[in-house]
Order: C-alpha cells, then sequence, then structure tokens
C-alpha cells in the first residue's frame, strides 16, 4: 500500500531557512543543508525547498544550493521559487532536484506546465497553489500571497492536471504558520477530484492535526515547516503517532 | 570500478551520480559506445516519455549499444520499460530486452502517477540481498511493467506489477533506488557487486 509522505519545508531566503505566519514576519530556521541532511536522517519521506528571496543573483545562488542538498539527501527532492520558464526547470533538475514547483508563473503563463511536462515529464511538475479564502471562496494568491486573483482554487487545479501538473502542492494562507490545523475541507475537496497526488500545507500544530489531513482531509502528502524546524514535532515520533491512528507510513 | 551511466533525453543522471558517490563511485555519464561497453557497469536510468525517449536512443545507435551490452547493467524507472519489448505509452517499440509489455495504470480510483513509498515483496534477486520484504522504497510512474517469470520483485498499486525484473546481465527496477534512503543505498551498493 502506497505510504502518506512527510515533507518537511525549507523556505530560504538569501541562503539561509526562514519561517513566517501567514506568509509575513520570517525568523532564521538555520542552515538548510544542515536542515535537509537531518531531515533525510529522521526518515523524512522528501523534501521541499522554496526560494523566496529576490534578488537578481536568485537563479545562480540558488542552482548552487540545491547541488548542495542534494549531494546530502537520499531521498525525493521538490525545489520551487521563481521559476519562470521551462529552461528554469530544466536548470534546477540539472543541478540535482527530482521535482520543481510551479506558482506565479503557472497562473500568468499556463503554457509553462505543459512545456515542461512535455520536456521533462508530468511526474516532475509540481502546481504550488497559495489559496485564501475570500467571501466565502477559496481563491488564487500569487507571488508569495502578496497578489489576489479571481481564479477560483479548485477550478485552478484541475486545469493545472490537464495542463501537465503531476501533483498538487496546496497551501492554505488562512492556516500558513498558525499552528492551528490543515485546512481540511479545501484539502478534501481538490484531493478528491484532482486525479493527482495532493500535498497539504500550511497550518500543521499538532500530531493530530497531520492525523486529521490525511483521514479527513484525504491528502496524499503533508507538508510542514515551523513544528519541524524548532523541534516542536520529531518526524519519528510523527510517523509512530500516524501508524498508530491508522495511517499507512514508512517506518 | 568503472560505473557508466547512460547519457540520454530522460535521465536524471545527477541524482544517480549523487547516489554512487556517496558510495564512493565516481559514475561516468556518456552517450559514447566505446565508454559504455568498456564499464564494468552500466546504469540506464530515466525519466520522461518514452516514445521521444526511445527516437533519442535510435538516432544515436544507442539501442543497439545498450542491447549488446554484457556485462551488469541496471535499468531505473523509465530505463526498465525501455528494456521492455513495447510500451503503452504513446504506442512504442521499445529495446526488446526483457519479455513484457508495460502498460498504462488504468483506474478511477487511484491518482496516477503511481508517487510515493511503497512496499515490495516476493524479493529474489542478488540485488535484493539484505533488504527485508515489504520494504519501502520510492516511485514515481504513469505506467507498470506487469508480473512474469522474471519478476524479482512486485509491488501492489490497484494491481500487482513487477518492481524488479531480470534476465541475465540486464537488472530492472522500476522504482528510484537513488531516492529511496538506505534501502536504495543498499540496492544500489548490492547492484555493483554483482
Amino acid at each position: 500500500m502506497l505510504a502518506k509522505r512527510i515533507i518537511p519545508c525549507l523556505d530560504v531566503k538569501d541562503g539561509r531557512t526562514v519561517k513566517g505566519t501567514n506568509f509575513v514576519g520570517l525568523r532564521d530556521a538555520g542552515d538548510p543543508v544542515e536542515l535537509a541532511a537531518r531531515y533525510c536522517a529522521e526518515d523524512a519521506d522528501e523534501l521541499v525547498l522554496l526560494d523566496i528571496s529576490a534578488t537578481n543573483e536568485r537563479r545562480k545562488t540558488l542552482a548552487e544550493l540545491v547541488k548542495r542538498v542534494a549531494a546530502e539527501i537520499n531521498i525525493p527532492f521538490t525545489v520551487g521559487g521563481g521559476i519562470s520558464t521551462a529552461d528554469d526547470v530544466g536548470a534546477l533538475l540539472d543541478s540535482g532536484a527530482d521535482k520543481v514547483s510551479i506558482n506565479t508563473s503557472a497562473v500568468k503563463h499556463p503554457e509553462i506546465l505543459s512545456e515542461a511536462a512535455k520536456n521533462f515529464g508530468s511526474q516532475c511538475i509540481v502546481l504550488a497553489i497559495d489559496a485564501k479564502l475570500a467571501d466565502k471562496a477559496w481563491k488564487v494568491f500569487l507571488n508569495g500571497g502578496r497578489v489576489a486573483t479571481d481564479i477560483d482554487a479548485l477550478d485552478w487545479a484541475k486545469r493545472g492536471v490537464e495542463l501537465g501538473a503531476g501533483e498538487i502542492l496546496l497551501t492554505s494562507m488562512n492556516a500558513d504558520g498558525t499552528k492551528a490545523g490543515f485546512e481540511i475541507g479545501l484539502t478534501r475537496t481538490i484531493s478528491t477530484v484532482v486525479p493527482v497526488p495532493v500535498i497539504a500545507s500550511g497550518g500543521a500544530g499538532s500530531l493530530a492535526d497531520f492525523s486529521e489531513v490525511f483521514l479527513d482531509g484525504c491528502a496524499d502528502a503533508a507538508l510542514a515547516a515551523s513544528v519541524f524546524h524548532y523541534g516542536q514535532i520529531a518526524i519519528p515520533e510523527l510517523k509512530r503517532f500516524l501508524k498508530s491512528n491508522g495511517v499507512e507510513v514508512r517506518i | 570500478m568503472r560505473v557508466a551511466i547512460v547519457k540520454y533525453n530522460a535521465g536524471n543522471t545527477v541524482s544517480v551520480s549523487n547516489a554512487l558517490q556517496r558510495l564512493g563511485v565516481e559514475p561516468v555519464v556518456t552517450d559514447l559506445p566505446d565508454e559504455l561497453q568498456a564499464a564494468d557497469k552500466v546504469i540506464f536510468p530515466g525519466v520522461g516519455e518514452a516514445s521521444t525517449a526511445m527516437a533519442y536512443l535510435r538516432e544515436r545507435g544507442l539501442d543497439k549499444v545498450i542491447t549488446s551490452l554484457t556485462q551488469p547493467v541496471l535499468g531505473i524507472c523509465l530505463g526498465m520499460q525501455l528494456m521492455c519489448s513495447y510500451s503503452e505509452e504513446n504506442e512504442t517499440e521499445c529495446l526488446g530486452i526483457l519479455p513484457y509489455r508495460v502498460r498504462r495504470f488504468e483506474s478511477d480510483k487511484l491518482k496516477v502517477p503511481h508517487t510515493g513509498w511503497n512496499r515490495i515483496s516476493d524479493l529474489r534477486s542478488q540485488l535484493f540481498e539484505g533488504v527485508a520484504e515489504g520494504a519501502y522504497v520510492y516511485f514515481v510512474h504513469g505506467y507498470y511493467v506487469e508480473n512474469g517469470a522474471v519478476t524479482t520483485a512486485a509491488t501492489e498499486y490497484g494491481i500487482e506489477f513487477s518492481a524488479g525484473v531480470d534476465s541475465g546481465n540486464f537488472h530492472a527496477i522500476q522504482f528510484h533506488p537513488e531516492k529511496s534512503g538506505e534501502v536504495g543505498s543498499r540496492i544500489l551498493e548490492n547492484f555493483l557487486k554483482i
């Protein structure tokens, strides 16, 4: 049986891991290469690195960082942040990423999904969706949550998969960094409708939040940052908890 | 030991190289027939689409080079599928080293591609020495090789299919050992010892 995946996420700015609340108020959480190696040793099922810095040198330094992390870990590795062309996708894969996560540019230029899927295969194209509840509807936000759109999150997820995305990374902006639990309703809605795996993100605070998002939210994987970075939840402990609660995990 | 990784348009060569380097082996990534033939071990990796990959291999004569190799060869993921006779992915004639057809996962209930950590069982190959029955390894694929006489590892995702196949000096695995943690490292190490 396919195991549910636990995915630590490294939000990286200027070479350091950072984490905020509701996408703002960043604080330092350590060296990304060290954290990556630690999570790999703790049996994380996958690692996501999202580059949130915005300097001109970003692309080159990101490729270097991806190389250093990829050399350290023997689990799947997804990289995202500022990817705007299929060439960017190729460069990150060449640096050692296994998948790339595309967010803003997929909304602005949806053909990047189909082009990248055609060149590199759907299995390495992750569509990242930052969703926020506004007027009782989940809308897609861009540019790290700074730019609102009128796009419905479910519609966009379905469209993204048609275009070639092989996986959805779904972040609830309302829940992100609050440690008040994953957004179960939206996760379940999207996960039961789209034919590709859905990674739930945003809001992890307790062990029970994870079992809830797998059992009730029908997520295929759960991503979290601060609970892991600051030692509040240890991955081995989390996996034992999930297993004892009937969630299939790799132990 | 000289280990060559086949360079073509669908290889995830960086991850495989990284994994070998962690085992203390510096592989050469090449599409030169001489280098492939002279290597002690050849790894045929792969992530991508079958027909594009086969067209590329044929254009460069690599199809004949790979099928005629006599040293241990390890096909990974798409590499395994390309070793088969035929793939339903864009109706592609493949290398024909393994007597199987590659089929598409057809299901209303299951998500495709099959992505994540799944168990391998009924292990019968030198590749799996020291690997526990039911160990988890990492898969990501939308097509599968059916179970058959030369299956060396089975996995279940809706149906049971081949996670591993051996035929003479050709060894093939559907999952990614380079991404399968300690179990994957062990499998690569076992391959290097064959």
